[in-house]
């Protein structure tokens, strides 16, 4: 049952994404990659390009774009619900029990063990991301299939995010419009 | 103070704004939240908001979705909470159902298909700039048990394939050990 499978696997996404921003991104890509194989890596990410462009959470976005294309607008409905389910009930115990005890060391603590764990997991995310740009996907990594004009444009964002105070946004934007006028003076070869 | 039924409208039409036009993810969100309903609308002092947002800010979930539930439960109840995540999730929803429409149609054309190309590789660079700065606030903490939790879950996602979920679950263990250890010694 579709409906079923993509609220149980947003709700692991809402559930387990610590931190915010791309916390998720790690969890969206097993659930919806890797398990489930509703996105492939080129569309999940799209779907990021798209997130980081318009308004709103990259879960809620990821919940609406899944569930549209797997099932439809009752099926991007179910997975935003298991996406925020786990927050309304969260949320409400945590507020409760702050109020009641004003003292949070547990979680504090945890919280202090989960932050290096969200960093390696984000920044697998963007390996697999990488690999996807670099070498065109699934295959292995060899030198003589890259994209080295791929390579130099994420060289040259990577340069214009950490000297510039360029936005994120308009860096993505710039890299796009490197890469369609590289492959149109290409002659369209790409 | 306001009707109560003035509030809930207000709260709806707030969050449904924010949501709409807040690019840069939750933290920004919080932000504009705290500015609207503490200096805005002098809804929340200023103290109690900041416990709210460090809630919002440490359950699981988008930051922006539990930022809604905590300020919508404090001046509504349920109901506030329940109208508040409404127009929170209403922009994106309707957004992407758009933008999912129209994907495959632009996805097949020459010109999108080479722009969403060359983002990949700006993404990436995003991505990468992001967890440089996150990884040298680690690195920098010396805390030798954060810089092995962060090598350990860096090679036990990439290289051996293991679930976030379970890397998760591990982190929280850790913590809550390391909690009750430090209790203890600090006990004796």
């Amino acid at each position: 049952m579709i409906y079923l499978q993509l609220l149980l696997s947003f709700l692991q996404i809402g559930l387990f994404s610590f931190g915010g921003g791309y916390a998720a991104l790690p969890l969206i890509q097993d659930q919806v990659v890797t398990l489930h194989g509703w996105l492939g890596m080129t569309e999940f990410t799209d779907l990021i390009t798209i997130s980081q462009m318009t308004p709103g959470p990259i879960a809620l976005n990821a919940a609406t774009f899944v569930g549209t294309k797997v099932a439809g607008l009752p099926g991007a409905a179910v997975a935003t619900l298991g996406c925020i389910l786990p927050s309304c009930v969260i949320v409400t115990v945590i507020a409760k029990l702050y109020l009641r005890y004003r003292s949070m060391d547990a979680l504090q603590g945890v919280l202090a063990a989960l932050r290096p764990g969200v960093v390696a997991m984000i920044a697998a995310a963007g390996v697999s991301i990488l690999l996807t740009a670099f070498w065109g996907g699934d295959a292995l990594a060899d030198l003589a299939g890259t994209d080295w004009g791929m390579v130099l444009i994420f060289g040259l964002c990577f340069l214009l995010l950490r000297r510039t105070k360029l936005s994120p946004i308009l860096v993505m934007v710039l890299a796009g419009v490197v890469k369609l006028g590289a492959a149109a003076a290409g002659g369209g070869a790409g | 103070m306001e009707s109560r039924k003035k509030v809930l409208w207000k709260l709806f039409f707030s969050t449904l704004y924010l949501s709409a036009f807040t690019f840069g993810g939750g933290y920004v969100i919080i932000t504009l939240m705290k500015k609207r309903f503490v200096d805005g609308y002098r809804w929340i002092e200023e103290e109690e908001m900041l416990d709210l947002v460090a809630i919002a800010q440490s359950a699981p979930g988008p930051i922006a979705v539990n930022g809604s539930i905590v300020v919508g439960y404090k001046l509504c109840g349920m109901l506030g909470a329940a109208v508040a995540i409404l127009g929170t999730v209403l922009p994106p929803f309707l957004i992407i159902t758009l933008v999912s429409f129209f994907y495959q149609a632009f996805r097949d054309n020459w010109v999108v298909s080479q722009l969403l190309e060359g983002m990949q590789a700006g993404v990436g660079a995003v991505i990468a700039s992001v967890v440089y700065d996150m990884a040298a606030k680690v690195v920098r903490g010396k805390e030798a048990s954060s810089i092995a939790i962060l090598l350990a879950a860096f090679a036990a996602t990439c290289f051996f394939g293991v679930s976030a979920v379970y890397v998760v679950l591990a982190c929280i263990l850790i913590g809550l050990i390391q909690t009750m250890i430090k209790k203890r010694r600090a006990g004796k």
